[in-house]
């Protein structure tokens, strides 16, 4: 993999050669390396288990890299200081796959939650907040709804207003498009791209779907299963790649590099008919 | 001949760690209780989830167990010509044992599975990290209020049991068996003492609301995120505070009684 | 449930939880007679005060006039020293008399007290000077074992002495 040459504008996130897995037998990101430009629709593609939600958390500071050091905004992110967790976890915003809601409070004091939390404002100014937020995904009209009658694609636009209520630099999207009907997909990758460029945030959209992420980002990266950096490059770049990883990744092509039989015996064998 | 001798090492090291595990959580809730003081609203509304809802399954029990306790202590008593005491003995293993304990066992039934639940929940639903992303310490925020509730909520309801209890052994001595009224307060007034005897059970209640709540909490904050985990955590927490609440009561009946 | 509504039920269940502790505290148990300043101390010795406990009643023709506040020895006469408390409002003459009686024939032990015939009464603090011990069953047993022993010897028609019944010795168990 290569390290990313030096970019003309700055970027917010650098990822620098990081090693990281939970145990010590399971490695689940190799020696990765990637930037995030400021401003910029970033994707991280890959399949299943290549490390791409680890990454979101390890950017959050929710676990220490083994190896490697992660920047945020040229500081860096060190797991274990809580006073400078505090500072950059106010600056991000992050979209969980299933949206996480607090299923106790109501829509409205979900999107509230971060506000009444961490600012003193009087709560006319909360609820100007709230409906803006929730204007801005198109749910003001259902404000007063409890969690569990929000349907799926719902629940997870009250998730988006929640997590860019406080206006974060950084907004994080974990598989934001998994499960959804393709109306509403088609309103998650609106709503990210206009977000990103209205606010002027950075986006880091994490996802299988190559695309609608091709749709809306500027930058991907493709991570392989063995938690490495296959490729990255602007999506017509990628999409003209020659790498046969690449190819079956995008093109969603049953067999390749990664293969589709699960190591085994030859058929042969195993049907008792050979040596 | 080894492999029995390295796994059962290996199980006591394992269990040796989670103790310390679950003392450094303990430790965590103690921490950031003071900080769910001065956010007494998130109290409040606790002591109302686990206090308020567990009253009916109290004072239908200790009602219940007042009667069954006249009842029974009646027939030993009145061998011995006793009956009169009948009173003093319902108060007396109401007050010192009865109540705190049967309350502290019901609380991990009702209250503690629902806490459990509730936190493993949160857990699975990934409501725990987006708190943790927001910088909302979620001890803070979740568990220590929760667990001031459940200290709070724990030796009221031990009161309401015994004072249920007291009510209905009297209904059951008095208008029902004959036992005399004046003597069934006036020889309880006279052996019963407010410190030794309602004050411990009080401390007894308080000991045992620490043990369930904690315990409840660490099951459903250490669950695994699915839903067979939250079902053996709900019932660990049974398990684990019943056996908590009787070793202690053992241990603190030995402090508080042993001399007469 | 909105957020007043939770505070009052919240108020109810405290409320209630002292209301319980009140209950518990006075009917069920002997706050109601820690009045100090409705009561004043006399004190009595006795050469056996047998199973008295602290807080056991003190009573006069029967009625509850006070508790027992302190038991001790005396380490120069060795007898027991009880300190009683007995409610302003009842007064005794300096010669009335201390019994240790027992309630039933299995009960706790109490403190009688049988007014005399003198015209001043006991001051705050006076010492009962009459006094009667409480009864030791094994003694009664081995006096009535000595008595109808020395009376079959003698005229063989005693009156018997009245029986003791089967109980356990007091000042043993509770």
């Amino acid at each position: 993999m290569t390290q990313s040459s030096a970019l003309k504008t700055d970027n917010l996130i650098e990822i620098d050669h990081v090693t990281f897995g939970y145990d010590a037998g399971r490695t689940i990101l190799n020696d990765v390396s990637l930037d995030f430009e400021r401003g910029k629709v970033t994707a991280i593609l890959g399949g299943s288990g290549s490390g791409k939600t680890t990454l979101l958390r390890l950017i959050g500071g929710v676990h220490a890299a083994n190896r490697g050091k992660i920047r945020f905004d040229g500081i860096e992110v060190d797991a274990r200081n809580r006073e400078q967790l505090f500072a950059i976890r106010r600056r991000l915003g992050m979209l969980f796959q299933f949206g996480a809601l607090f299923t106790d409070l109501s829509t409205y004091d979900n999107v509230a939650f971060p506000v009444r939390e961490h600012t003193d404002l009087t709560e006319t100014m909360i609820r100007d907040i709230v409906l803006m937020k929730l204007n801005a995904v198109g749910l003001r009209g259902a404000a007063n709804l409890r969690i569990s009658e929000l349907s799926g694609g719902m629940a997870r636009r009250v998730a988006l207003a929640r997590a860019i209520a406080l206006d974060p630099e950084l907004i994080m999207y974990d598989e934001p498009f998994a499960g959804l009907d393709p109306i509403s997909m088609g309103v998650a990758a609106n709503l990210i791209r206009k977000l990103n460029d209205t606010t002027g945030a950075t986006s880091l959209v994490v996802s299988h779907d190559v695309q609608e992420c091709f749709m809306i980002c500027d930058y991907a990266y493709l991570l392989s299963s063995g938690g490495r950096v296959v490729a990255h490059g602007k999506p017509e770049e990628l999409n003209a790649s020659d790498d046969p990883e690449v190819r079956q990744f995008i093109r969603g092509e049953p067999d390749g590099p990664v293969r589709f039989h699960y190591p085994a015996a030859p058929l042969a064998q195993d049907l008792g008919l050979g040596p | 001949m080894t492999n029995p001798v390295a796994s059962l090492g290996n199980a006591s090291l394992r269990w040796l760690q989670s103790l310390g595990h679950a003392a450094y959580f303990f430790a965590a809730l103690v921490k950031h209780a003071p900080a769910a003081m001065r956010r007494f609203g998130l109290v409040v509304a606790q002591i109302h989830a686990i206090g308020n809802r567990s009253l009916v399954i109290i004072l239908s029990s200790g009602l219940a167990v007042g009667f069954v306790l006249a009842l029974q202590m009646y027939y030993a008593l009145v061998t011995y010509g006793a009956a009169e005491s009948l009173g003093l003995v319902v108060n007396l293993s109401l007050v010192r044992e009865l109540g705190p304990v049967v309350a502290a066992l019901l609380f991990a039934g009702r209250a503690g599975t629902s806490l459990t639940a509730e936190i493993g929940l949160m857990k699975a639903g990934e409501q725990l990290s987006a708190m943790e992303l927001m910088a909302i310490d979620p001890k803070s925020r979740v568990l220590a209020p929760r667990f001031l509730g459940g200290i709070v909520s724990m030796p009221i309801l031990a009161i309401l049991f015994s004072t249920v209890g007291i009510l209905g052994a009297y209904v059951v001595a008095v208008l029902l068996i004959g036992v005399d009224s004046g003597n069934f307060w006036s020889i309880m007034q006279s052996r019963v003492d407010v410190f030794r005897d309602v004050g411990n059970g009080i401390v007894k209640s308080i000991v045992f609301g620490i043990i369930c709540t904690a315990v409840a909490l660490y099951q459903g904050y250490e669950t695994k995120a699915t839903p067979e985990g939250v079902a053996y955590a709900t019932t660990r927490t049974v398990v684990f505070s019943s056996l908590g609440v009787l070793g202690m009561d053992f241990i603190l009946t030995a402090l508080m009684f042993s001399t007469p | 449930m909105n957020k007043k509504g939770i505070e009052t039920l919240v108020g109810v269940f405290v409320l209630l939880g002292l209301l319980g502790l009140l209950f518990l505290a006075l009917k069920a148990a002997n706050l109601a007679s820690f009045g100090n300043n409705d009561s004043y101390t006399l004190s009595a010795r006795f050469d056996n005060i047998g199973g008295l406990k602290q807080r056991a009643p003190v009573r006069s023709a029967g009625v509850n006039v006070g508790r027992v506040k302190k038991i001790g020895l005396d380490s120069k006469t060795f007898q027991g020293v009880v300190t009683m408390e007995i409610e302003r409002g009842y007064e005794f003459p300096r010669d009335s008399s201390a019994k240790i009686l027992t309630a039933g024939l299995l009960g706790d032990q109490y403190v009688g007290i049988e007014p005399g015939g003198e015209e001043k009464n006991l001051a705050p603090g006076d010492m009962i000077t009459q006094t009667q011990s409480a009864v030791v069953l094994e003694n009664l047993i081995g006096q009535f074992l000595f008595r109808s022993a020395a009376d079959s010897g003698s005229t063989g028609n005693a009156a018997p002495s009245p029986a003791p019944g089967p109980a356990p010795a007091p000042g043993g168990k509770k």
